[in-house]
């Protein structure tokens, strides 16, 4: 069959077959289709004999997520469905119209998806029973993508958050006594500078908390909360995710956690640093030292959507800006005091995807990321040197290293020794006989 | 992507946030429609939308006789209107390179400025100032040529290169099937071919009509481009050099395509991302 193949070939390049096949119009070469027809005739030939051998049932990963996905769509029994009505009313906002304007701004995951990633929120809202949750974006990773929703605390969470904490806390210290009964080894008197504390959950970065899955349909993940320290790593290093939450970050410098971590921390900069309202939406809560309480002003009046698109000013930050300390709120370390400071460095803006969407109706806005966790950065990232090694001691005379004398030198001094020993002798013996003749 | 399956390849590529609005992706069946006759193209493209601070650039690709040769990019800012794009040459590459680094602006007009010092030469310092000047039309022009030649993915058998060195479409081509589509060695780069030099043994197995093109494989480095499965058992690959695009397969089916939205910047920080 090959060689017939090439005798073919051969003769349109000869250009007999030339006259007959014009390559220029939309009409296929006619020889080359031929040529592939046969060969999967003889294909399929070579396949059916092979009908001794049963089909295995694979399941392939599409299946499998179908499997998943089709419970998204299954519909409470009755009774139930008015309690969730309401419930839904109060948690998830009105998700269709968003994902119409979202699509009308030209950002977006493709209908079907959207409406996929909505009913996978309201599965979340219905088996945590959180007050409030919003889609809050897409994180895209190498192997595969996080689709993070952002969720408000209730109370009961807050408990079960320090419970955690505890528990690891006393493991901890259980490791610790087992250490001493052994043998010490000498303790460095080295002390890390104290380390930030995180920020209560319910303020501060901590405002939200943030669940996770890999495709609508899946388990929803819960993020830990996020602790400056990892704030002021993420800021230092650029890394893409890779699509599971438990892959080592490697980095320098070290990064505190896994993905898990770092994803918390990104998503907490994003937030901070690009989510916007139209002004006027938010006022801050009357209570003072609650600054971060925003709740909506009910006599708001939309600016029309002309004004909003043209100018910036239109738009403010409504989430609080994280300062170089890795908090919201500023903590001085040296005192126990705590007190506010503002002013932080000027960010420069995300590197994909934060749109202004259009606003219809005057109160509807909405904040959306899609990207891949990178913050825009000008000319180029150069990561952070290692620091210079430190010097072990200070070099002098009394450790430098010297060759030990030779014979000679040491005869040499010797010599010299004793020649000004007997310098002093003689000079001894001379003030004693002064001192004799004196006396006399 | 081709014109003609607009509608429901956009819902494929969709993965990296960014879609076309109902308005403009209606604008752009009627507007390319008439490209396609204006120009004479065998074959328009939307090949997809670079993003600007203050307007976003829509970039088609129009195809002749020649897939790989004939190929002319036009731009447009509104869906509507497009207008040609010049080649790129080489001096052009090198210029804009050097000039413009920060985002496109959004107005094609607009001028980038590179002072360019040269070094004082021993004793007679002579400073010549001679600043590069670079119009964004042009810097446009380059970045689509640069994505072209490096991130432009075509699976194994679409295309065929006829005894007259002529790239065509491969009629018959009936899609990769579900294993095939999950390597990385069934998906090329569409540009002139970097490595020719392959061992006897390899050219063996090849099929010279098909396989004239750089594998994805050799890519340094390995893992460039991430796969994603869609309930729709169709392989969409995020390319990780140039952020933005995504090349979409659907097996057993002739559908193929690659779309680029995104910024324009070539992401060179990626030896540290990894």
């Amino acid at each position: 069959m090959m060689k017939g193949g090439d005798i073919l070939s051969n003769r349109v390049e000869a250009g007999e077959d030339g006259d007959v096949v014009p390559g220029s119009l939309d009409l296929p070469n006619a020889v080359d289709v031929i040529e592939d027809m046969s060969h999967d005739v003889k294909r399929a030939f070579f396949e059916d004999k092979q009908s001794t051998l049963r089909d295995l049932a694979q399941t392939t990963a599409a299946e499998l997520l179908a499997e998943q996905q089709r419970q998204l769509f299954a519909q409470p029994a009755e009774e139930e469905q008015e309690e969730e009505e309401l419930m839904e009313a109060a948690a998830l906002p009105n998700v269709s119209e968003i994902g119409f304007y979202l699509e009308q701004a030209g950002v977006g995951l493709g209908r079907e998806e959207m409406q996929r990633v909505f009913l996978a929120l309201k599965q979340l809202v219905g088996s945590q029973a959180l007050l409030r949750c919003r889609l809050w974006g897409k994180v895209l990773g190498t192997e595969s993508s996080y689709i993070v929703a952002e969720a408000e605390y209730r109370e009961g969470e807050e408990e079960e958050e320090k419970s955690f904490e505890e528990v690891t806390e006393e493991e901890e210290r259980e490791e610790e006594t087992q250490e001493n009964e052994r043998d010490q080894l000498p303790q460095s008197a080295y002390k890390p500078p104290p380390a930030v504390p995180k920020e209560d959950l319910g303020t501060g970065t901590n405002k939200f908390v943030y669940y996770v899955c890999k495709e609508p349909g899946l388990p929803w993940v819960k993020l830990p909360a996020v602790s400056p320290e990892q704030i002021t790593a993420a800021r230092q290093i650029r890394k893409f995710f890779t699509g599971r939450l438990d892959t080592p970050v490697v980095s320098y410098p070290p990064f505190p956690g896994n993905e898990a971590q770092y994803l918390r921390a990104q998503i907490a900069r994003i937030s901070a640093g690009t989510q916007v309202s139209p002004q006027g939406f938010f006022q801050a809560g009357k209570e003072e030292g609650d600054e971060e309480d925003e709740t909506t002003r009910d006599s708001f009046e939309g600016i029309p959507a002309a004004k909003m698109a043209e100018s910036l000013s239109t738009w403010v930050h409504h989430v609080q800006h994280i300062l170089q300390q890795g908090r919201c709120t500023w903590v001085n370390l040296a005192v126990k005091t705590g007190e506010d400071s503002e002013e932080g460095e000027a960010e420069e803006k995300e590197e994909l995807d934060e749109p202004e969407p259009e606003v219809g109706p005057p109160l509807k806005f909405e904040n959306i990321y899609v990207g891949w966790g990178l913050k825009y950065a000008g000319e180029g990232y150069s990561p952070a040197l290692p620091p210079l090694p430190q010097k072990d001691y200070p070099s002098g005379p009394e450790i430098t290293e010297a060759f030990d004398p030779s014979l000679e030198q040491e005869l040499v001094m010797k010599e010299a020794l004793e020649e000004q020993q007997s310098a002093i002798e003689e000079m001894e013996d001379i003030d004693d006989e002064d001192d004799e003749e004196d006396d006399d | 992507m081709d014109s003609n399956s607009l509608y429901y390849s956009l819902e494929l590529v969709s993965g990296t946030g960014s879609t076309l609005s109902v308005e403009q992706r209606a604008a752009l069946q009627t507007s390319l429609v008439m490209l396609k006759k204006n120009y004479k193209f065998h074959r328009v493209l939307f090949w997809g939308k670079i993003l600007g601070l203050n307007s976003d650039y829509f970039i088609a690709q129009g195809r002749g006789e020649d897939e790989m040769q004939d190929k002319k990019n036009l731009y447009s800012l509104n869906c509507m209107d497009w207008s040609l794009l010049p080649p790129a040459t080489d001096s052009m590459i090198q210029d804009v390179s050097k000039a413009a680094k920060s985002r496109f602006i959004g107005d094609p007009s607009y001028v980038y400025e590179y002072p360019e010092k040269k070094p004082e030469q021993e004793e007679d310092a002579v400073e010549s100032e001679a600043a590069i000047k670079v119009i964004e039309e042009s810097r446009l022009a380059v970045t689509v040529h640069l994505i072209e030649e490096e991130a432009s993915v075509v699976p194994r058998g679409a295309f065929v290169k006829s005894p007259l060195g002529v790239v065509q479409i491969n009629r018959s081509f009936g899609g990769l099937s579900q294993s095939e589509a999950r390597k990385l060695d069934s998906f090329f780069h569409f540009s002139k071919a970097k490595n020719p030099e392959k061992s006897i043994l390899e050219i063996g197995d090849l099929n010279q009509a098909i396989d004239f093109l750089d594998v994805l494989s050799d890519d340094i480095p390995k893992g460039e481009t991430p796969e994603e499965f869609g309930l729709l058992r169709t392989v969409t690959r995020h390319h990780l050099l140039w952020l933005g695009l995504t090349f979409y397969h659907v097996p057993m089916t002739p559908q193929h395509g690659y779309i680029y939205i995104g910024d324009g910047a070539k992401n060179l920080d990626l030896p540290f991302l990894l």
